[in-house]
């Protein structure tokens, strides 16, 4: 580098061919410059470097081999319920901990022992492949297109017209099959999406003690989730109707309530919404006591559970379903019927 | 009485004397002291009342009112009873340093001692839920697998599945419960501080509250055990995806740059 940068004797303006400036226009400015000149690494004329580094690349190796034994040793010796303290992370199992360390650096110590390898041993010559042209010569396209003709005109396609426009048939047919299978992506949900467990007479389940509710359990500013009666978490189809049964119970000072159907609907300010969200049909419980908000936790829809789960916040697009409860005569809080509108997302055919 | 009288000047006498008094006093003070001791508790409770009205007046009353009765400020604490008092109060969030939001949980101002002479005070205002005895949140012999049920059925949608807390409305959030003392997490569930739901006994009894405390006590403690290792704050896709992102797409692009880089020259150019 140092050596271009102050002109020699000999390269001096006076003695140059050409004056200051001047362009010198070669003839063909676009020739392919060819490879820069290759240089040599340390490894490449210094045997002593070269050993140095395959000695590294076998170190590599042999820590992977090492992490191999390791790890079959950890699994072997350590047991499963074996804690430990490691600082950042905080009490882990020391098996998986192990497994985990030796897995790594067995897997690590063979790429990274390979590209050592490569980067330092190997050789590094630049070879450049000349492009050639794709395109087949003269000879053998027309060779392919008399071959096609020849071999068109043997089989009879276009003289043999009810083999060929049976084929037709056949292929045209065939795909029928595969929409056929599609029958069984049913049956339609039919009426489903606009019925619950919950009907005329049906207690109200405490869901963390399985007790039927009284009114007087459920104190103002308390919150309590309720299923219907009759459904046990052992029921096979358990998932399914609490998906659209989940009920939460909340109580306000009846003069708190600023809907006129929602007062009607409550008993004593106990009031009884559906829990899914009416957006995309998230469990909603997020009660705030003294707002009496409920929030979703999925995109933030919030609803007034003191005007009749009316939305004041986010994307949901309909209030939250309220139910009608009321007592019986032994002094427990039963429903008047189903939800009067489906609960959860809104669908197609909804309404 | 002859003998007795006789042995009046015996060196021992003066100890004997000494003694029978001794049980003599001893035996009155056993016999009246129930009463006395009765009466000096209904004076203690009292007197508690009393210094915790004192405290009251000077620390509470510019926003609660000096009845307890609320005012714009502050919420009436008419029957919140003494738990209320002793969470709110016992987590430093009151007194409140701030009007906001919400009050955030700090070191504590008052001592126990004074603590518990609020509480009185103001569970004398109304009835309401009293400061739970330490029967009532001991966690032996609660059940685990079961307090988690409860706690996602009732709690996690606010303070997520492993009590990592989360964001309300409004700048209101749901706190983390990491290192919330057993007694604290009884007296929210069952008062409901500030706007989180109550819990109380009717619709979750005491033995879910100890079921669900043992299961914080056993996910969200400074010994919880974490089997897969590095939690990310228990916060879930969010911050895994994050770390993923973040650590796991830089680790590979430096290991990327370190197979595509220039390798050492013999002689420099």
């Amino acid at each position: 580098m140092s050596s271009h940068e102050i002109p020699e004797a000999d390269e001096l303006p006076e003695k140059r061919e050409s004056a200051e400036g001047a362009v010198q226009v070669s003839e063909d400015p676009f020739a392919d410059p060819g490879m820069p000149p290759h240089e040599h690494r340390k490894q490449d004329i210094d045997e002593r470097a070269a050993q140095r580094s395959e000695r590294t690349v076998a170190l590599l190796f042999t820590s992977s081999m090492v992490a191999t034994i390791a790890f079959i040793a950890a699994y072997v010796a350590i047991p499963v319920d074996k804690y430990i303290y490691v600082f950042p992370i905080g009490h882990i199992s020391a098996l998986n901990f192990a497994l985990g360390l030796t897995l790594g650096v067995a897997l690590f110590g063979i790429g990274a022992g390979a590209v050592h390898w490569a980067r330092t041993l190997m050789s590094d010559v630049e070879i450049a492949d000349e492009r050639h042209p794709i395109e087949a010569s003269p000879e053998v396209k027309a060779k392919v297109m008399e071959d096609f003709r020849a071999g068109a005109a043997e089989s009879g396609f276009g003289r043999r017209k009810l083999a060929r426009n049976t084929l037709f048939g056949a292929l045209a047919l065939v795909p029928l099959s595969g929409l056929v299978l599609l029958r069984d992506l049913g049956p339609m949900p039919g009426t489903k999406l606009r019925h619950t467990k919950w009907a005329k007479g049906k207690l109200l389940m405490n869901q963390n003690t399985m007790q039927p509710l009284r009114p007087e359990d459920i104190i103002v500013g308390s919150l309590t989730p309720a299923l219907p009666e009759g459904l046990e978490e052992d029921q096979h189809d358990f998932q399914t109707e609490i998906a659209k049964a989940a009920l939460m119970l909340v109580r306000l000072q009846p003069e708190n309530i600023k809907d006129k159907r929602e007062l009607e609907w409550s008993h004593d300010g106990i009031v009884a919404f559906s829990k899914i969200c009416t957006h995309v049909g998230c469990p909603i419980n997020l009660y705030e006591q003294q707002t009496h908000h409920v929030l979703c936790p999925c995109h933030q829809s919030t609803f007034d559970l003191s005007d009749g789960g009316r939305v004041i916040f986010g994307p949901a697009g309909h209030a939250l379903p309220q139910l009608r409860i009321t007592v019986n005569d032994e002094g427990y809080l039963e429903a008047m019927g189903d939800f009067s509108e489906p609960v959860g997302p809104a669908f197609w055919e909804r309404g | 009485m002859k003998k007795l009288s006789a042995r009046r000047r015996h060196p021992l006498a003066a100890l004997v004397v000494l003694l029978f008094a001794l049980a003599v006093t001893g035996g009155l003070y056993a016999a009246f002291s129930p009463s006395e001791a009765k009466a000096d508790d209904s004076s203690a409770q009292s007197l508690a009342i009393e210094e915790g009205k004192k405290l009251y007046a000077v620390g509470c009353a510019s926003c609660h009112g000096t009845g307890g009765q609320g005012s714009s400020d502050g919420p009436s604490l008419v029957g919140v009873g003494s738990a209320a008092v002793d969470f709110q109060v016992g987590t430093g969030r009151m007194p409140a340093q701030q009007p906001g939001a919400q009050m955030p949980k700090k070191k504590k101002v008052y001592t126990d001692a004074e603590i518990e002479q609020l509480s009185a005070y103001i569970a004398s205002l109304g009835a309401g839920p009293s400061t739970p005895t330490k029967s009532q949140y001991d966690i032996e012999g609660a059940d685990v697998a079961k307090g988690g049920e409860l706690f996602r059925t009732n709690c996690a949608q606010c303070h997520n599945f492993a009590g990592k807390g989360g964001a309300l409305t409004n700048g209101k959030y749901a706190p983390a419960l990491d290192d919330v003392s057993p007694k604290h997490l009884y007296e929210a569930m069952q008062t409901g501080p500030q706007n989180m739901p109550s819990f109380p006994d009717t619709t979750l009894p005491e033995k879910n509250k100890q079921d669900i405390i043992a299961y914080l006590d056993t996910v969200n403690s400074d010994k919880s055990k974490t089997p897969g290792g590095l939690e990310l704050g228990g916060l879930g896709p969010v911050s895994e995806g994050l770390f993923a992102w973040v650590f796991g797409m830089g680790a590979l692009i430096v290991l990327t740059i370190w197979v595509a880089a220039r390798t050492a020259k013999a002689k420099k150019s």
